[in-house]
């Protein structure tokens, strides 16, 4: 995918399931991974399917990833920034209950 | 110009869109007159229970009807499901009710029993702490117990409303969002109902509008007394299952949403939302369910019960006017599977089954 130019935003660095990439000051996270050509985001709690953002703009619930520890959150409404580590969000969310990070077959039913 | 039907069921919610496919399925050509999104619709905004533990719990004519509403569920589901090829996310993995306080577990207790004195049918088992987790592990440790009965279940209220209406057009009756009735008349044997839109005739005339009956019912000399009460509900972000049964007060959908809810509050007819008991219904569920704490609300709302004075259904048959009919409930998942598969073919026979005697609007006038 292409970005748009802004020579002007400053350059940063955030994590991506462990990977380090680069961001532009003022990028969403989804706008951020998909520059970075990171389509798919997560897994759907019902069925495992992956998913990837759709709208940008916060009314979809496609993008949902983990940022800093907290799921299912929304990837095109939060600002990415620097040292910011984000997971994909596989499944649904089992409030830190189980290992669903590790493993990556995400939910299943 | 007018278009006439078998029966006309103003109200396009639950308890109308139940009967109207009941109707349509004894073979009567059935149109549903639904006010559309400026009416109150309580079938948008409930829990989705098939409850029956507490249902009639000093009113056995209402737990017989539950009863065989919940006995009739399974039947309902199949016919939707071969019809319209949908899930309507209905099972019946029995049912809980969570005690945080020795009291509420006494008072679940002899509750239980009053409505088993009556109903020797209904099964239940008071469950103390340990048992309870073994049934439901994540319990918090304030919950003392609570009572598990095999007869409740749950479906996705939603899904029913949609099916109901596209069993009922497949079938070939009618749903029309036309706006508010504006008048009902009859003449000879016909009863005719205007909306802003259209007119409609038919022989026989069911109101199951929810809140609005009561105004609908005078105009063709029926009383049917009921009121609003509301109840606010929350719904978590999805999570991963760890709720196999529904609860009164919590329950996971298929989905993994989880919904909290159960306030009961008289504010006529305000369907707002407020901090205070969001805040309350959200504290409970964290003592019932610690980990929901780390649990994100997605959406909130309140919502309309249509009460009558007593809480029970009203099923009245107007003295007047042969074939006209009123039914009017608070509980349109339960009952939906006796509506559609019970009361409607008693009222296309042109009679209310006698089971439901002790449910009409009489009661109230004889007290």
């Amino acid at each position: 995918m292409h970005r748009i130019e802004r020579e002007d935003a400053p350059e940063f660095t955030f994590e991506f399931e462990g990977e380090p990439l680069t961001a532009r000051e003022g990028d969403t996270v989804a706008a951020a991974l998909l520059a970075n050509n990171h389509r798919s985001l997560r897994t759907t709690a019902v069925t495992g399917e992956p998913r990837g953002p759709f709208c940008m703009m916060g009314v979809c619930f496609e993008c949902l990833v983990e940022i800093d520890g907290v799921a299912n959150r929304q990837a095109c409404m939060t600002e990415a920034q620097s040292g910011m580590k984000v997971r994909r969000q596989l499944g649904a969310n089992d409030l830190g209950k189980g290992p669903s990070f590790d493993d990556d077959e995400g939910a299943s039913s | 110009m007018s278009t006439t039907y078998d029966a006309i069921v103003v109200g396009g919610g639950l308890v109308g869109s139940a009967i109207a496919y009941g109707l349509q399925r004894k073979g009567l050509s059935t149109v549903i007159l639904d006010e559309g999104d400026i009416a109150f619709r309580a079938a948008r905004g409930n829990f989705g229970l098939v409850w029956v533990q507490s249902k009639g719990t000093d009113f056995p004519p209402y737990a017989q009807w539950t009863w065989k509403s919940a006995e009739s569920w399974a039947e309902l589901n199949a016919e939707i499901l071969d019809i319209t090829g949908d899930d309507i996310g209905y099972s019946r993995p029995g049912g809980g009710e969570l005690c945080i306080t020795e009291k509420e577990l006494e008072s679940r207790r002899e509750k239980m029993l009053r409505l088993q004195s009556h109903a020797p049918h209904f099964k239940f088992e008071m469950l103390d702490h340990k048992a309870m987790r073994d049934l439901i592990p994540d319990i918090g440790p304030e919950v003392v117990g609570g009572c598990y009965s095999p007869a409740d279940g749950h479906a996705n209220p939603l899904y029913l409303l949609r099916g109901l209406h596209q069993s009922l057009q497949a079938k070939g009756g009618a749903l029309e969002n036309g706006g508010k009735v504006t008048a009902i008349n009859r003449q000879g044997g016909t009863f005719s109902v205007s909306t802003a839109k259209a007119k409609y005739q038919s022989a026989k005339l069911v109101l199951a509008a929810g809140l609005g009956t009561k105004d609908l019912a005078t105009m063709i000399g029926m009383n049917v007394p009921i009121r609003p009460q509301r109840g606010q509900i929350l719904v978590t972000e999805r999570l991963k299952p760890f709720l196999s049964l529904p609860l009164s007060k919590v329950r996971q959908t298929s989905e993994g949403s989880v919904q909290l809810g159960d306030s009961q509050e008289e504010v006529g007819f305000d369907e707002g939302t407020t901090s205070s008991v969001m805040n309350r219904i959200a504290h409970r569920a964290a003592t019932m369910f610690p980990h929901l704490k780390h649990a994100r609300i997605v959406r909130a709302w309140g919502a309309l019960r249509v009460m009558s004075p007593d809480g029970y259904p009203v099923y009245v048959q107007s003295e007047d006017h042969l074939g006209a009919f009123a039914a009017v409930c608070h509980s349109g998942v339960t009952l939906a599977a006796a509506h559609a598969l019970h009361l409607a073919g008693s009222i296309a026979d042109g009679t209310l089954p006698d089971e439901l005697a002790p449910m009409s609007a009489q009661r109230f006038t004889n007290a």
